[in-house]
């Protein structure tokens, strides 16, 4: 497609980054732009702002904002899920249904709403009320940080660090960064941990699980992932961003009859829907809509000219987007009143007249169909099973009567798994596309390590064919694939969105309420990575998940670079506090390095075995091979084995 | 699949016999166990079937295909449920068809449930012939259960298919025996189960031998799954409904496990999988796909043998083989004591019976004597290992001749006390039963020995009484015995002169016994034996209220506290008397308050209608008050008819079992009855309006000393049982015609 590009003579996101070297000074973390008597660029020994700040406090300020608005973005995400749902349970709504009422009873009973002989509605509608409430909160504690476990919430009360409401936490770090308050770097941190707390045991938490009760909670299904999902025959709609709540409906109105016969008056065969970045991945996960792929996807998909409309809602999209479509018939179609780009097409979206808007959305692309020139859609697709619910693990492992995480401590145990690593996180274009992911994931599987996904990084998976369980006869070591034919999981899991890394979350708290493993997530034989991330959201996300304990490296570049000291604060001195860390680390060889050694420590820690490939791979079809439909006595011979003595 | 087959099934049944047709495995309480322990429907009648396979359809899964598959674990667990659903509702139709229990000509049962009439199996004799047991039912359910608790049957074994050769299969439950894990037979390989290949070999299969064939195809092999969810739902205080808890408490406390004998087909990994919920491995002695990572089970989930490949001599090398591997995967513990005899020994041969033709020799019975007698000595009195015979052997006596013989122990051991005396004394049948091809009856100077031949001709001889003595005193009491030496009497003049020194030691024992009242000692004793199972239940044994299964009185506990001073026995000391009449003490009422989980505050000793003592589900008999009929009745375990309370035994040991406190109702131990501490509270022995006619006949003499103690000769004549009266209406005209002393006393209330 890059060749495409360049024969077009058509920019992308590629070709600017060669063109647009990032700049030094903010790449480290040294620029710093909170007031006007600046801006102050921090590079020499000694060298302060004209206030007098720090490298380190300009580079712990600097980090503490990209986390608030990682959190507040992901957030904001959960408190308009919030609004869906009361006005779903309102009835104000068009096109949407409770579709997991025991996970709503979940939930209710998580944040001490009494559920007993309620109607759906009326619990949906206090749910909501009380989620919405979790953002404008000022005192106390957000309920969801309830869910950890105790050892973990005992640190974090120990460190003052349980947000008190969502929002509160976001403007807490607006305010203290602001020029002339908090000036010491440690400090600063603590308050950016807290933020990111409330994102991951907050905002985020609330997206995930209203997103499962309004549109299904995730289980396994057959999808596929690439370019090659878009149809040459029929009308391509593309839905991109981050939220379910539209995307949903567009999935209605492309199944609807109508609509398909409307397409096919204007000479398509039918409406075919795909997801680039994380609303392909709410999609994928619950309805196994196709995914087009991830992030840095989204114009070459425009550039296959095969595209009628890109229907994107919120983060992660380029403004690229409209000027490339400009050159082909592609309509690229705003919805979030958060969100305009200039050049495209807006139709608000309302919750109140969901289906209808979806249907215009809809039909204006089938409308565009005619318009369609040459295209050029690469014959590339790999076939991939999403849909790996925290819930639905604990199904797999036990089904219905003995559902529990005790089948993936055991595992872990005894050493056919070596540990956990989830590799989430975005594409960036100053990397090779997802070989840095490819690359792990590969070397990981290898080491009988279980990798779980999410956001862009899931998607690289999808599109490497790793996300099936015949990989896990390819590609994984012997003790982790004794576990994969055991339940016929994939070795890579896909756990949802960027928003749903809180589903990692609460599977490392069951497994630790599984016992076994510790009595903390910090205990866990478990490491996170980023290695392609680009935006604030991975900021946040890597903080809340080394306040919750864990391990995480991320690749690219290092935003707090100028600063030795806030570097090592992250890393050190968060293990020290917290047990988990971040980590900024380029080569991919040497993440896997320092997370089989993060992993084997924790290991020798719980005193488990030390991981000994060697002793596994017994399970398993393959014995059956030998067995054939031959004659009685053949047959009898292949069933009792050959004499040995 | 199967699941259509039952649908099929009970479509037919319902239309050719209607949804009011009664369905009912035989005695049991828990209706169709399985059901009951996954959904909690209480199926009595066809129509009631029904819902449970729109259930099973439910929890049915599509198979995994064959490429891009999603997970299937969780799916094949829950269609393992579907499988045992349809199973099981399969079985209660063929009830209904007279299609089980499965007829085998030929085959005769060492013990089995009763399908007849309750005498049916009273003697073990009767029951079970030409057709194969069925499911168990819940009096041999209780009745193992102490064994299942204290760890004597560590296990069970549900061998499915066929070995590989007869030579095979007798090894396998040999093995199994050995071990004393119960063994259920299921199943078949192309029509040939392995109950055809033991009963061709001779093999006894019943209850008394611990293993019982229940039919010839896999779907049986639900009866084992049934067993399984009424052990929790017996012993472990659980609900019908309560799927999960029932399922980890066979997980965590029953330690069973799957052998597949022979090909594996789809209905048997169904089956199996179905198997693998309650934490059951399989192992299979041919080619199967293994699961080894563990979780739902303990250890490996699914192991595969081949057989031929089983690194071993011989055939019957590989048999232990697949056994000891059965026992590893499922972490069975197993005590085995290496007991120097030419025949194999196991309490799985307790049961065993030798039969006349069979016979080599007898003691005791009918045309010869025979005593026991153990008594201490002092230390250097005794030589540890020794054993003689003092007279001839019995090589002269003719094939199924008779011949007096006597054996006396004298054991010596610092922590030795005389009151143990009678208590290891006990041991001797239990000790002698468990060899194979031995037959204990009785105790004292009424014990009944025989030899079979087939024990005879292995080498078998009378110091072999000695050497099991001598193990397994060591092995069991080791902690009280330090010296065993055993003296076999066929000399005429010295057996007469030991009988003597004998009898007079049963008489002073039994004068002891009398005077060892409650009031005379300062400590009771805690059996706790069965929070295993029940884990808010405390027995209080005291002199005079033996243990509810029976198997414990005051005595024992004192041993057993010697041998292992954190055991299950703890002393309790009385402390503060509150009262007298009702049996309330400080002592043990803080120790069954801290005990039962603080479940339980307060317990009587001899009451029934205040804070009666609890019942873990052992209990030989249950106590239940007649209001209309101003006493009480005592049904024992043994008997399956209905009583004037308007249950079964089965469906009252739901009430009395759990560790629950129910006043009115209560579990107890049959000498209990004998005691005149039995409910004094209340108005003693003089209470008992109804009682099973097995307890008045297998206990006539005591009762009769009883009810001349109670002042009232013809009293055991005045009480009613199921012969006379099974509802209240019955029982009255009953009792005024006797004119019961209950009727004249003051009102239980």
């Amino acid at each position: 497609m890059l060749q495409r590009a360049d024969s077009l003579g058509l920019d992308t996101a590629f070709t600017r980054a060669e063109q647009m070297a990032p700049c030094p000074i903010g790449a480290n973390g040294q620029c710093c732009k909170v007031c006007f008597m600046g801006p102050c660029r921090v590079v020499k020994d000694g060298q302060t702002g004209v206030c007098g700040a720090t490298i380190e406090t300009i580079t712990a300020r600097n980090f503490a904002r990209a986390v608030a608005a990682g959190a507040a973005a992901h957030s904001d995400h959960g408190r308009d899920m919030a609004f869906t749902l009361k006005a779903v349970a309102e009835g104000e709504t068009q096109g949407y249904k409770i579709r997991d009422p025991f996970k709503l009873k979940k939930l209710a009973r998580d944040l001490g709403i009494s559920t007993e002989g309620r109607e759906v509605g009326e619990l949906a509608s206090e749910v909501a009320d009380v989620c919405i409430a979790q953002f404008g909160q000022q005192r106390g504690e957000v309920s969801m940080a309830e869910r950890a476990p105790e050892n973990r919430k005992k640190i974090w009360r120990e460190l003052d660090i349980v947000p008190r409401g969502i929002d509160r936490e976001v403007v807490d770090v607006l305010h203290r960064t602001h020029m002339g308050d908090d000036q010491d770097p440690e400090h600063i941190l603590d308050q950016a941990l807290k933020t990111s707390l409330s994102d991951g045991w907050g905002g985020s938490m609330i997206a995930t699980d209203i997103s499962d009760i309004l549109f299904g909670t995730p289980a396994p299904l057959v999808s596929q992932a690439n370019l090659g999902v878009l149809k040459d025959d029929e009308v391509n709609i593309v839905v991109h961003g981050h939220e379910p709540t539209l995307s949903e409906m567009i999935l209605a109105a492309v199944s609807d009859p109508e609509i398909i016969a409307y397409a096919q008056e204007k000479g398509a065969s039918g409406v075919s829907l795909a997801g680039i970045c994380c609303t392909s991945n709410e999609t994928l996960m619950r309805q196994g809509v196709p995914s087009a792929g991830n992030f840095l996807h989204q114009e070459l998909a425009i550039m296959t000219g095969a595209v009628e409309a890109m229907i994107v809602d919120v983060q992660c999209i380029m403004q690229a987007l409209p000027n490339l479509a400009d050159k082909f018939h592609t309509e690229v179609i705003t919805t979030s009143p958060k969100v305009k780009i200039t050049g495209a097409t807006h139709i608000q979206f309302d919750e109140h007249r969901a289906l209808d808007i979806a249907k215009d959305i809809v039909r204006r692309a089938i409308d565009n169909f005619p318009n369609r020139e040459e295209t050029a859609i690469p014959d590339v697709v790999a076939d991939l099973v999403p849909g790996f619910s925290h819930e639905y693990i604990n199904y797999m492992l036990g089904g219905s009567f003995r559902a529990s995480f005790r089948p993936l401590n055991d595992a872990i145990m005894s050493g056919r798994i070596r540990g956990v690593v989830a590799d989430v996180g975005c594409n960036n274009p100053r990397a090779t596309q997802d070989a840095a992911h490819n690359y792990l994931v590969r070397e990981l599987l290898k080491n009988d390590i279980l990798v779980v996904e999410t956001g862009c990084g899931a998607l690289a998976s999808g599109k490497l064919g790793v996300m099936l369980g015949e990989a896990a006869l390819e590609w994984a070591g012997p003790g982790l694939r004794e576990v994969c034919e055991a339940t016929g999981m994939p070795p890579v899991l896909h756990l949802g969105s960027c928003v749903d890394n809180t589903r990692i979350l609460t599977v490392l708290t069951q497994m630790v309420e599984e016992g076994g493993l510790g009595d903390d997530i910090s205990d866990i034989p478990a490491a996170g990575i980023a290695p392609e991330w680009m935006s604030e959201k991975a900021l946040s996300i890597a903080s809340y998940c080394a306040a919750s304990g864990a391990y995480v490296i991320m690749g690219i570049t290092n935003p707090v670079e100028g600063s030795e000291l806030v570097t090592n604060i992250l890393s050190a001195g968060w293990e020290q506090k917290l047990g988990g860390k971040i980590d900024f680390v380029v080569e991919p060889e040497e993440m896997v390095s320092q997370i089989l050694e993060h992993i084997d420590k924790k290991r020798a820690a719980l005193k488990l075995p030390e991981y000994a490939p060697k002793r596994f791979g017994q399970s398993g079809d393959w014995r059956m091979e030998d067995l054939v439909d031959g004659p009685l006595e053949e047959r009898q011979a292949a069933l009792y084995g050959a004499v040995s003595s | 699949m199967l699941v259509q087959e039952a649908d099929q099934i009970l479509q037919r049944a319902l239309q050719e016999n209607g949804p009011d047709t009664e369905v009912a495995f035989p005695n049991t309480a828990y209706y169709l166990p399985l059901v009951f322990g996954m959904t909690g429907r209480e199926v009595q009648t066809l129509g009631d079937l029904v819902p449970v396979i729109e259930d099973a359809k439910r929890l049915l899964r599509p198979v995994p295909a064959d490429r891009r598959w999603t997970p299937y674990l969780g799916e094949t667990l829950d269609s393992g449920i579907a499988t045992l659903l349809a199973e099981e509702t399969i079985e209660a139709v063929r009830f209904i068809y007279g299609l089980e229990p499965q007829r085998v000509p030929g085959l005769e049962l060492a013990g089995g449930t009763a399908f007849t009439s309750p005498d049916a199996n009273g003697d073990g004799q009767a029951a079970g012939n030409g057709h194969l047991n069925g499911p168990i039912d819940d009096i041999q359910l209780r009745s193992w259960g102490i064994q299942l608790v204290d760890g004597r049957m560590p296990g069970f074994a549900a061998i499915v298919g066929a070995a590989k050769s007869n030579e095979v299969a007798v090894k396998i439950v040999r093995e199994l025996q050995q071990r004393n894990i119960l063994t259920f037979l299921a199943g078949n390989v192309n029509g040939r189960s392995i109950i055809h290949q033991l009963q061709e070999e001779g093999v006894e299969m019943g209850y008394d031998t611990y293993i019982v064939p229940f039919g010839l195809d896999t779907i049986s092999a639900i009866y084992a799954l049934g067993f399984a969810v009424r052990s929790a739902l017996t012993f472990g205080g659980m609900k019908g409904g309560q799927a999960r808890e029932i399922l980890h408490y066979n997980k965590e406390r029953v330690f069973a496990f799957v052998l597949a004998l022979g090909e594996v087909d789809d209905l048997k990994y169904a089956t199996a999988a179905g198997a693998i919920n309650f934490g059951f491995p399989v192992v299979a002695d041919t080619r199967i796909p293994q699961i080894l990572p563990t979780g739902v089970t303990t250890y490996e989930h699914v192991i595969s043998m081949p057989f031929n490949e089983i690194a071993a001599e011989d055939d019957l090398g590989r048999a232990e083989k697949l056994v000891q591997k059965c026992i590893e995967v499922r972490g069975v513990k197993v005590r085995v004591t290496e007991v120097p005899v030419p025949v194999a020994y196991g309490s799985a041969f307790e049961g065993e019976r030798v039969r006349r033709a069979d016979m080599r020799v007898e003691f005791g019975g009918k045309y010869s004597r025979a005593f026991e007698f153990l008594r201490m000595v002092d230390m250097d009195e005794a030589e540890d290992g020794k054993v003689e015979v003092i007279g001839p052997g019995f090589d002269e006596i003719e094939d199924g001749g008779a011949m007096d013989v006597g054996i006396v122990i004298e054991v010596a051991g610092r922590e030795m006390q005389q009151d143990f005396e009678p208590v290891l004394e006990r041991q001797v049948h239990y000790f002698v039963n468990a060899a194979s091809g031995l037959q204990h009856i009785g105790q004292r100077d009424i014990a009944w020995i025989r030899i079979s031949k087939a024990a005879a001709e292995k080498g078998f001889d009378l110091e072999h009484f000695g050497k099991i003595l001598h193990a397994r005193f060591h092995a069991d009491f080791g902690a009280i015995v330090d010296k065993v030496q055993v003296k076999i009497y066929t000399d005429p003049a010295e057996l007469e002169k030991w009988l003597e020194t004998a009898r007079d030691a049963y008489d002073f024992r039994n004068q002891r016994l009398a005077d060892l009242t409650d009031e005379r000692v300062d400590e009771f004793y805690s059996c706790t034996l069965c929070q295993s199972f029940a884990p808010n239940h405390v027995c209080v044994v005291s002199p005079q209220r033996l243990g509810l299964c029976g198997a414990y009185n005051w005595l024992d506990c004192k041993a057993s506290y010697r041998i292992n001073p954190t055991g299950p026995n703890q002393p309790i000391r009385k402390g503060n008397l509150i009262d007298a009449e009702k049996g309330y003490w400080e002592g043990p009422n803080e120790f069954v308050y801290q005990h039962s989980n603080q479940a339980i505050e307060e317990v009587t000793m001899y009451s029934i209608m205040e804070n009666p003592m609890t019942a873990c589900g052992c209990f030989e008999c249950i106590a239940m008050v007649i209001p209309e009929g101003n006493g009480i009745m005592v049904v024992s375990r043994e008997d399956p008819s209905m009583t004037p309370a308007g249950m079964t035994f089965s469906t009252l040991a739901g009430m009395a079992g759990g560790g629950l406190q129910s006043p009115g109702i209560m579990g107890h131990g049959k000498f209990y009855l004998l005691s005149p501490k039995f409910i004094s509270a209340d108005g003693g022995f003089k209470r008992v309006v109804w009682m099973s006619s097995f307890l008045k006949e297998s206990m006539a003499d005591e009762l009769q000393e009883v009810a001349e103690r109670e002042g009232d000769p013809d009293l055991i004549d005045k009480i009613a049982d199921e012969r006379d009266a099974t509802t209240v209406e019955e029982l009255l005209p009953v009792l005024e015609e006797n004119e019961h002393p209950a009727l004249t006393m003051p009102p239980i209330f």
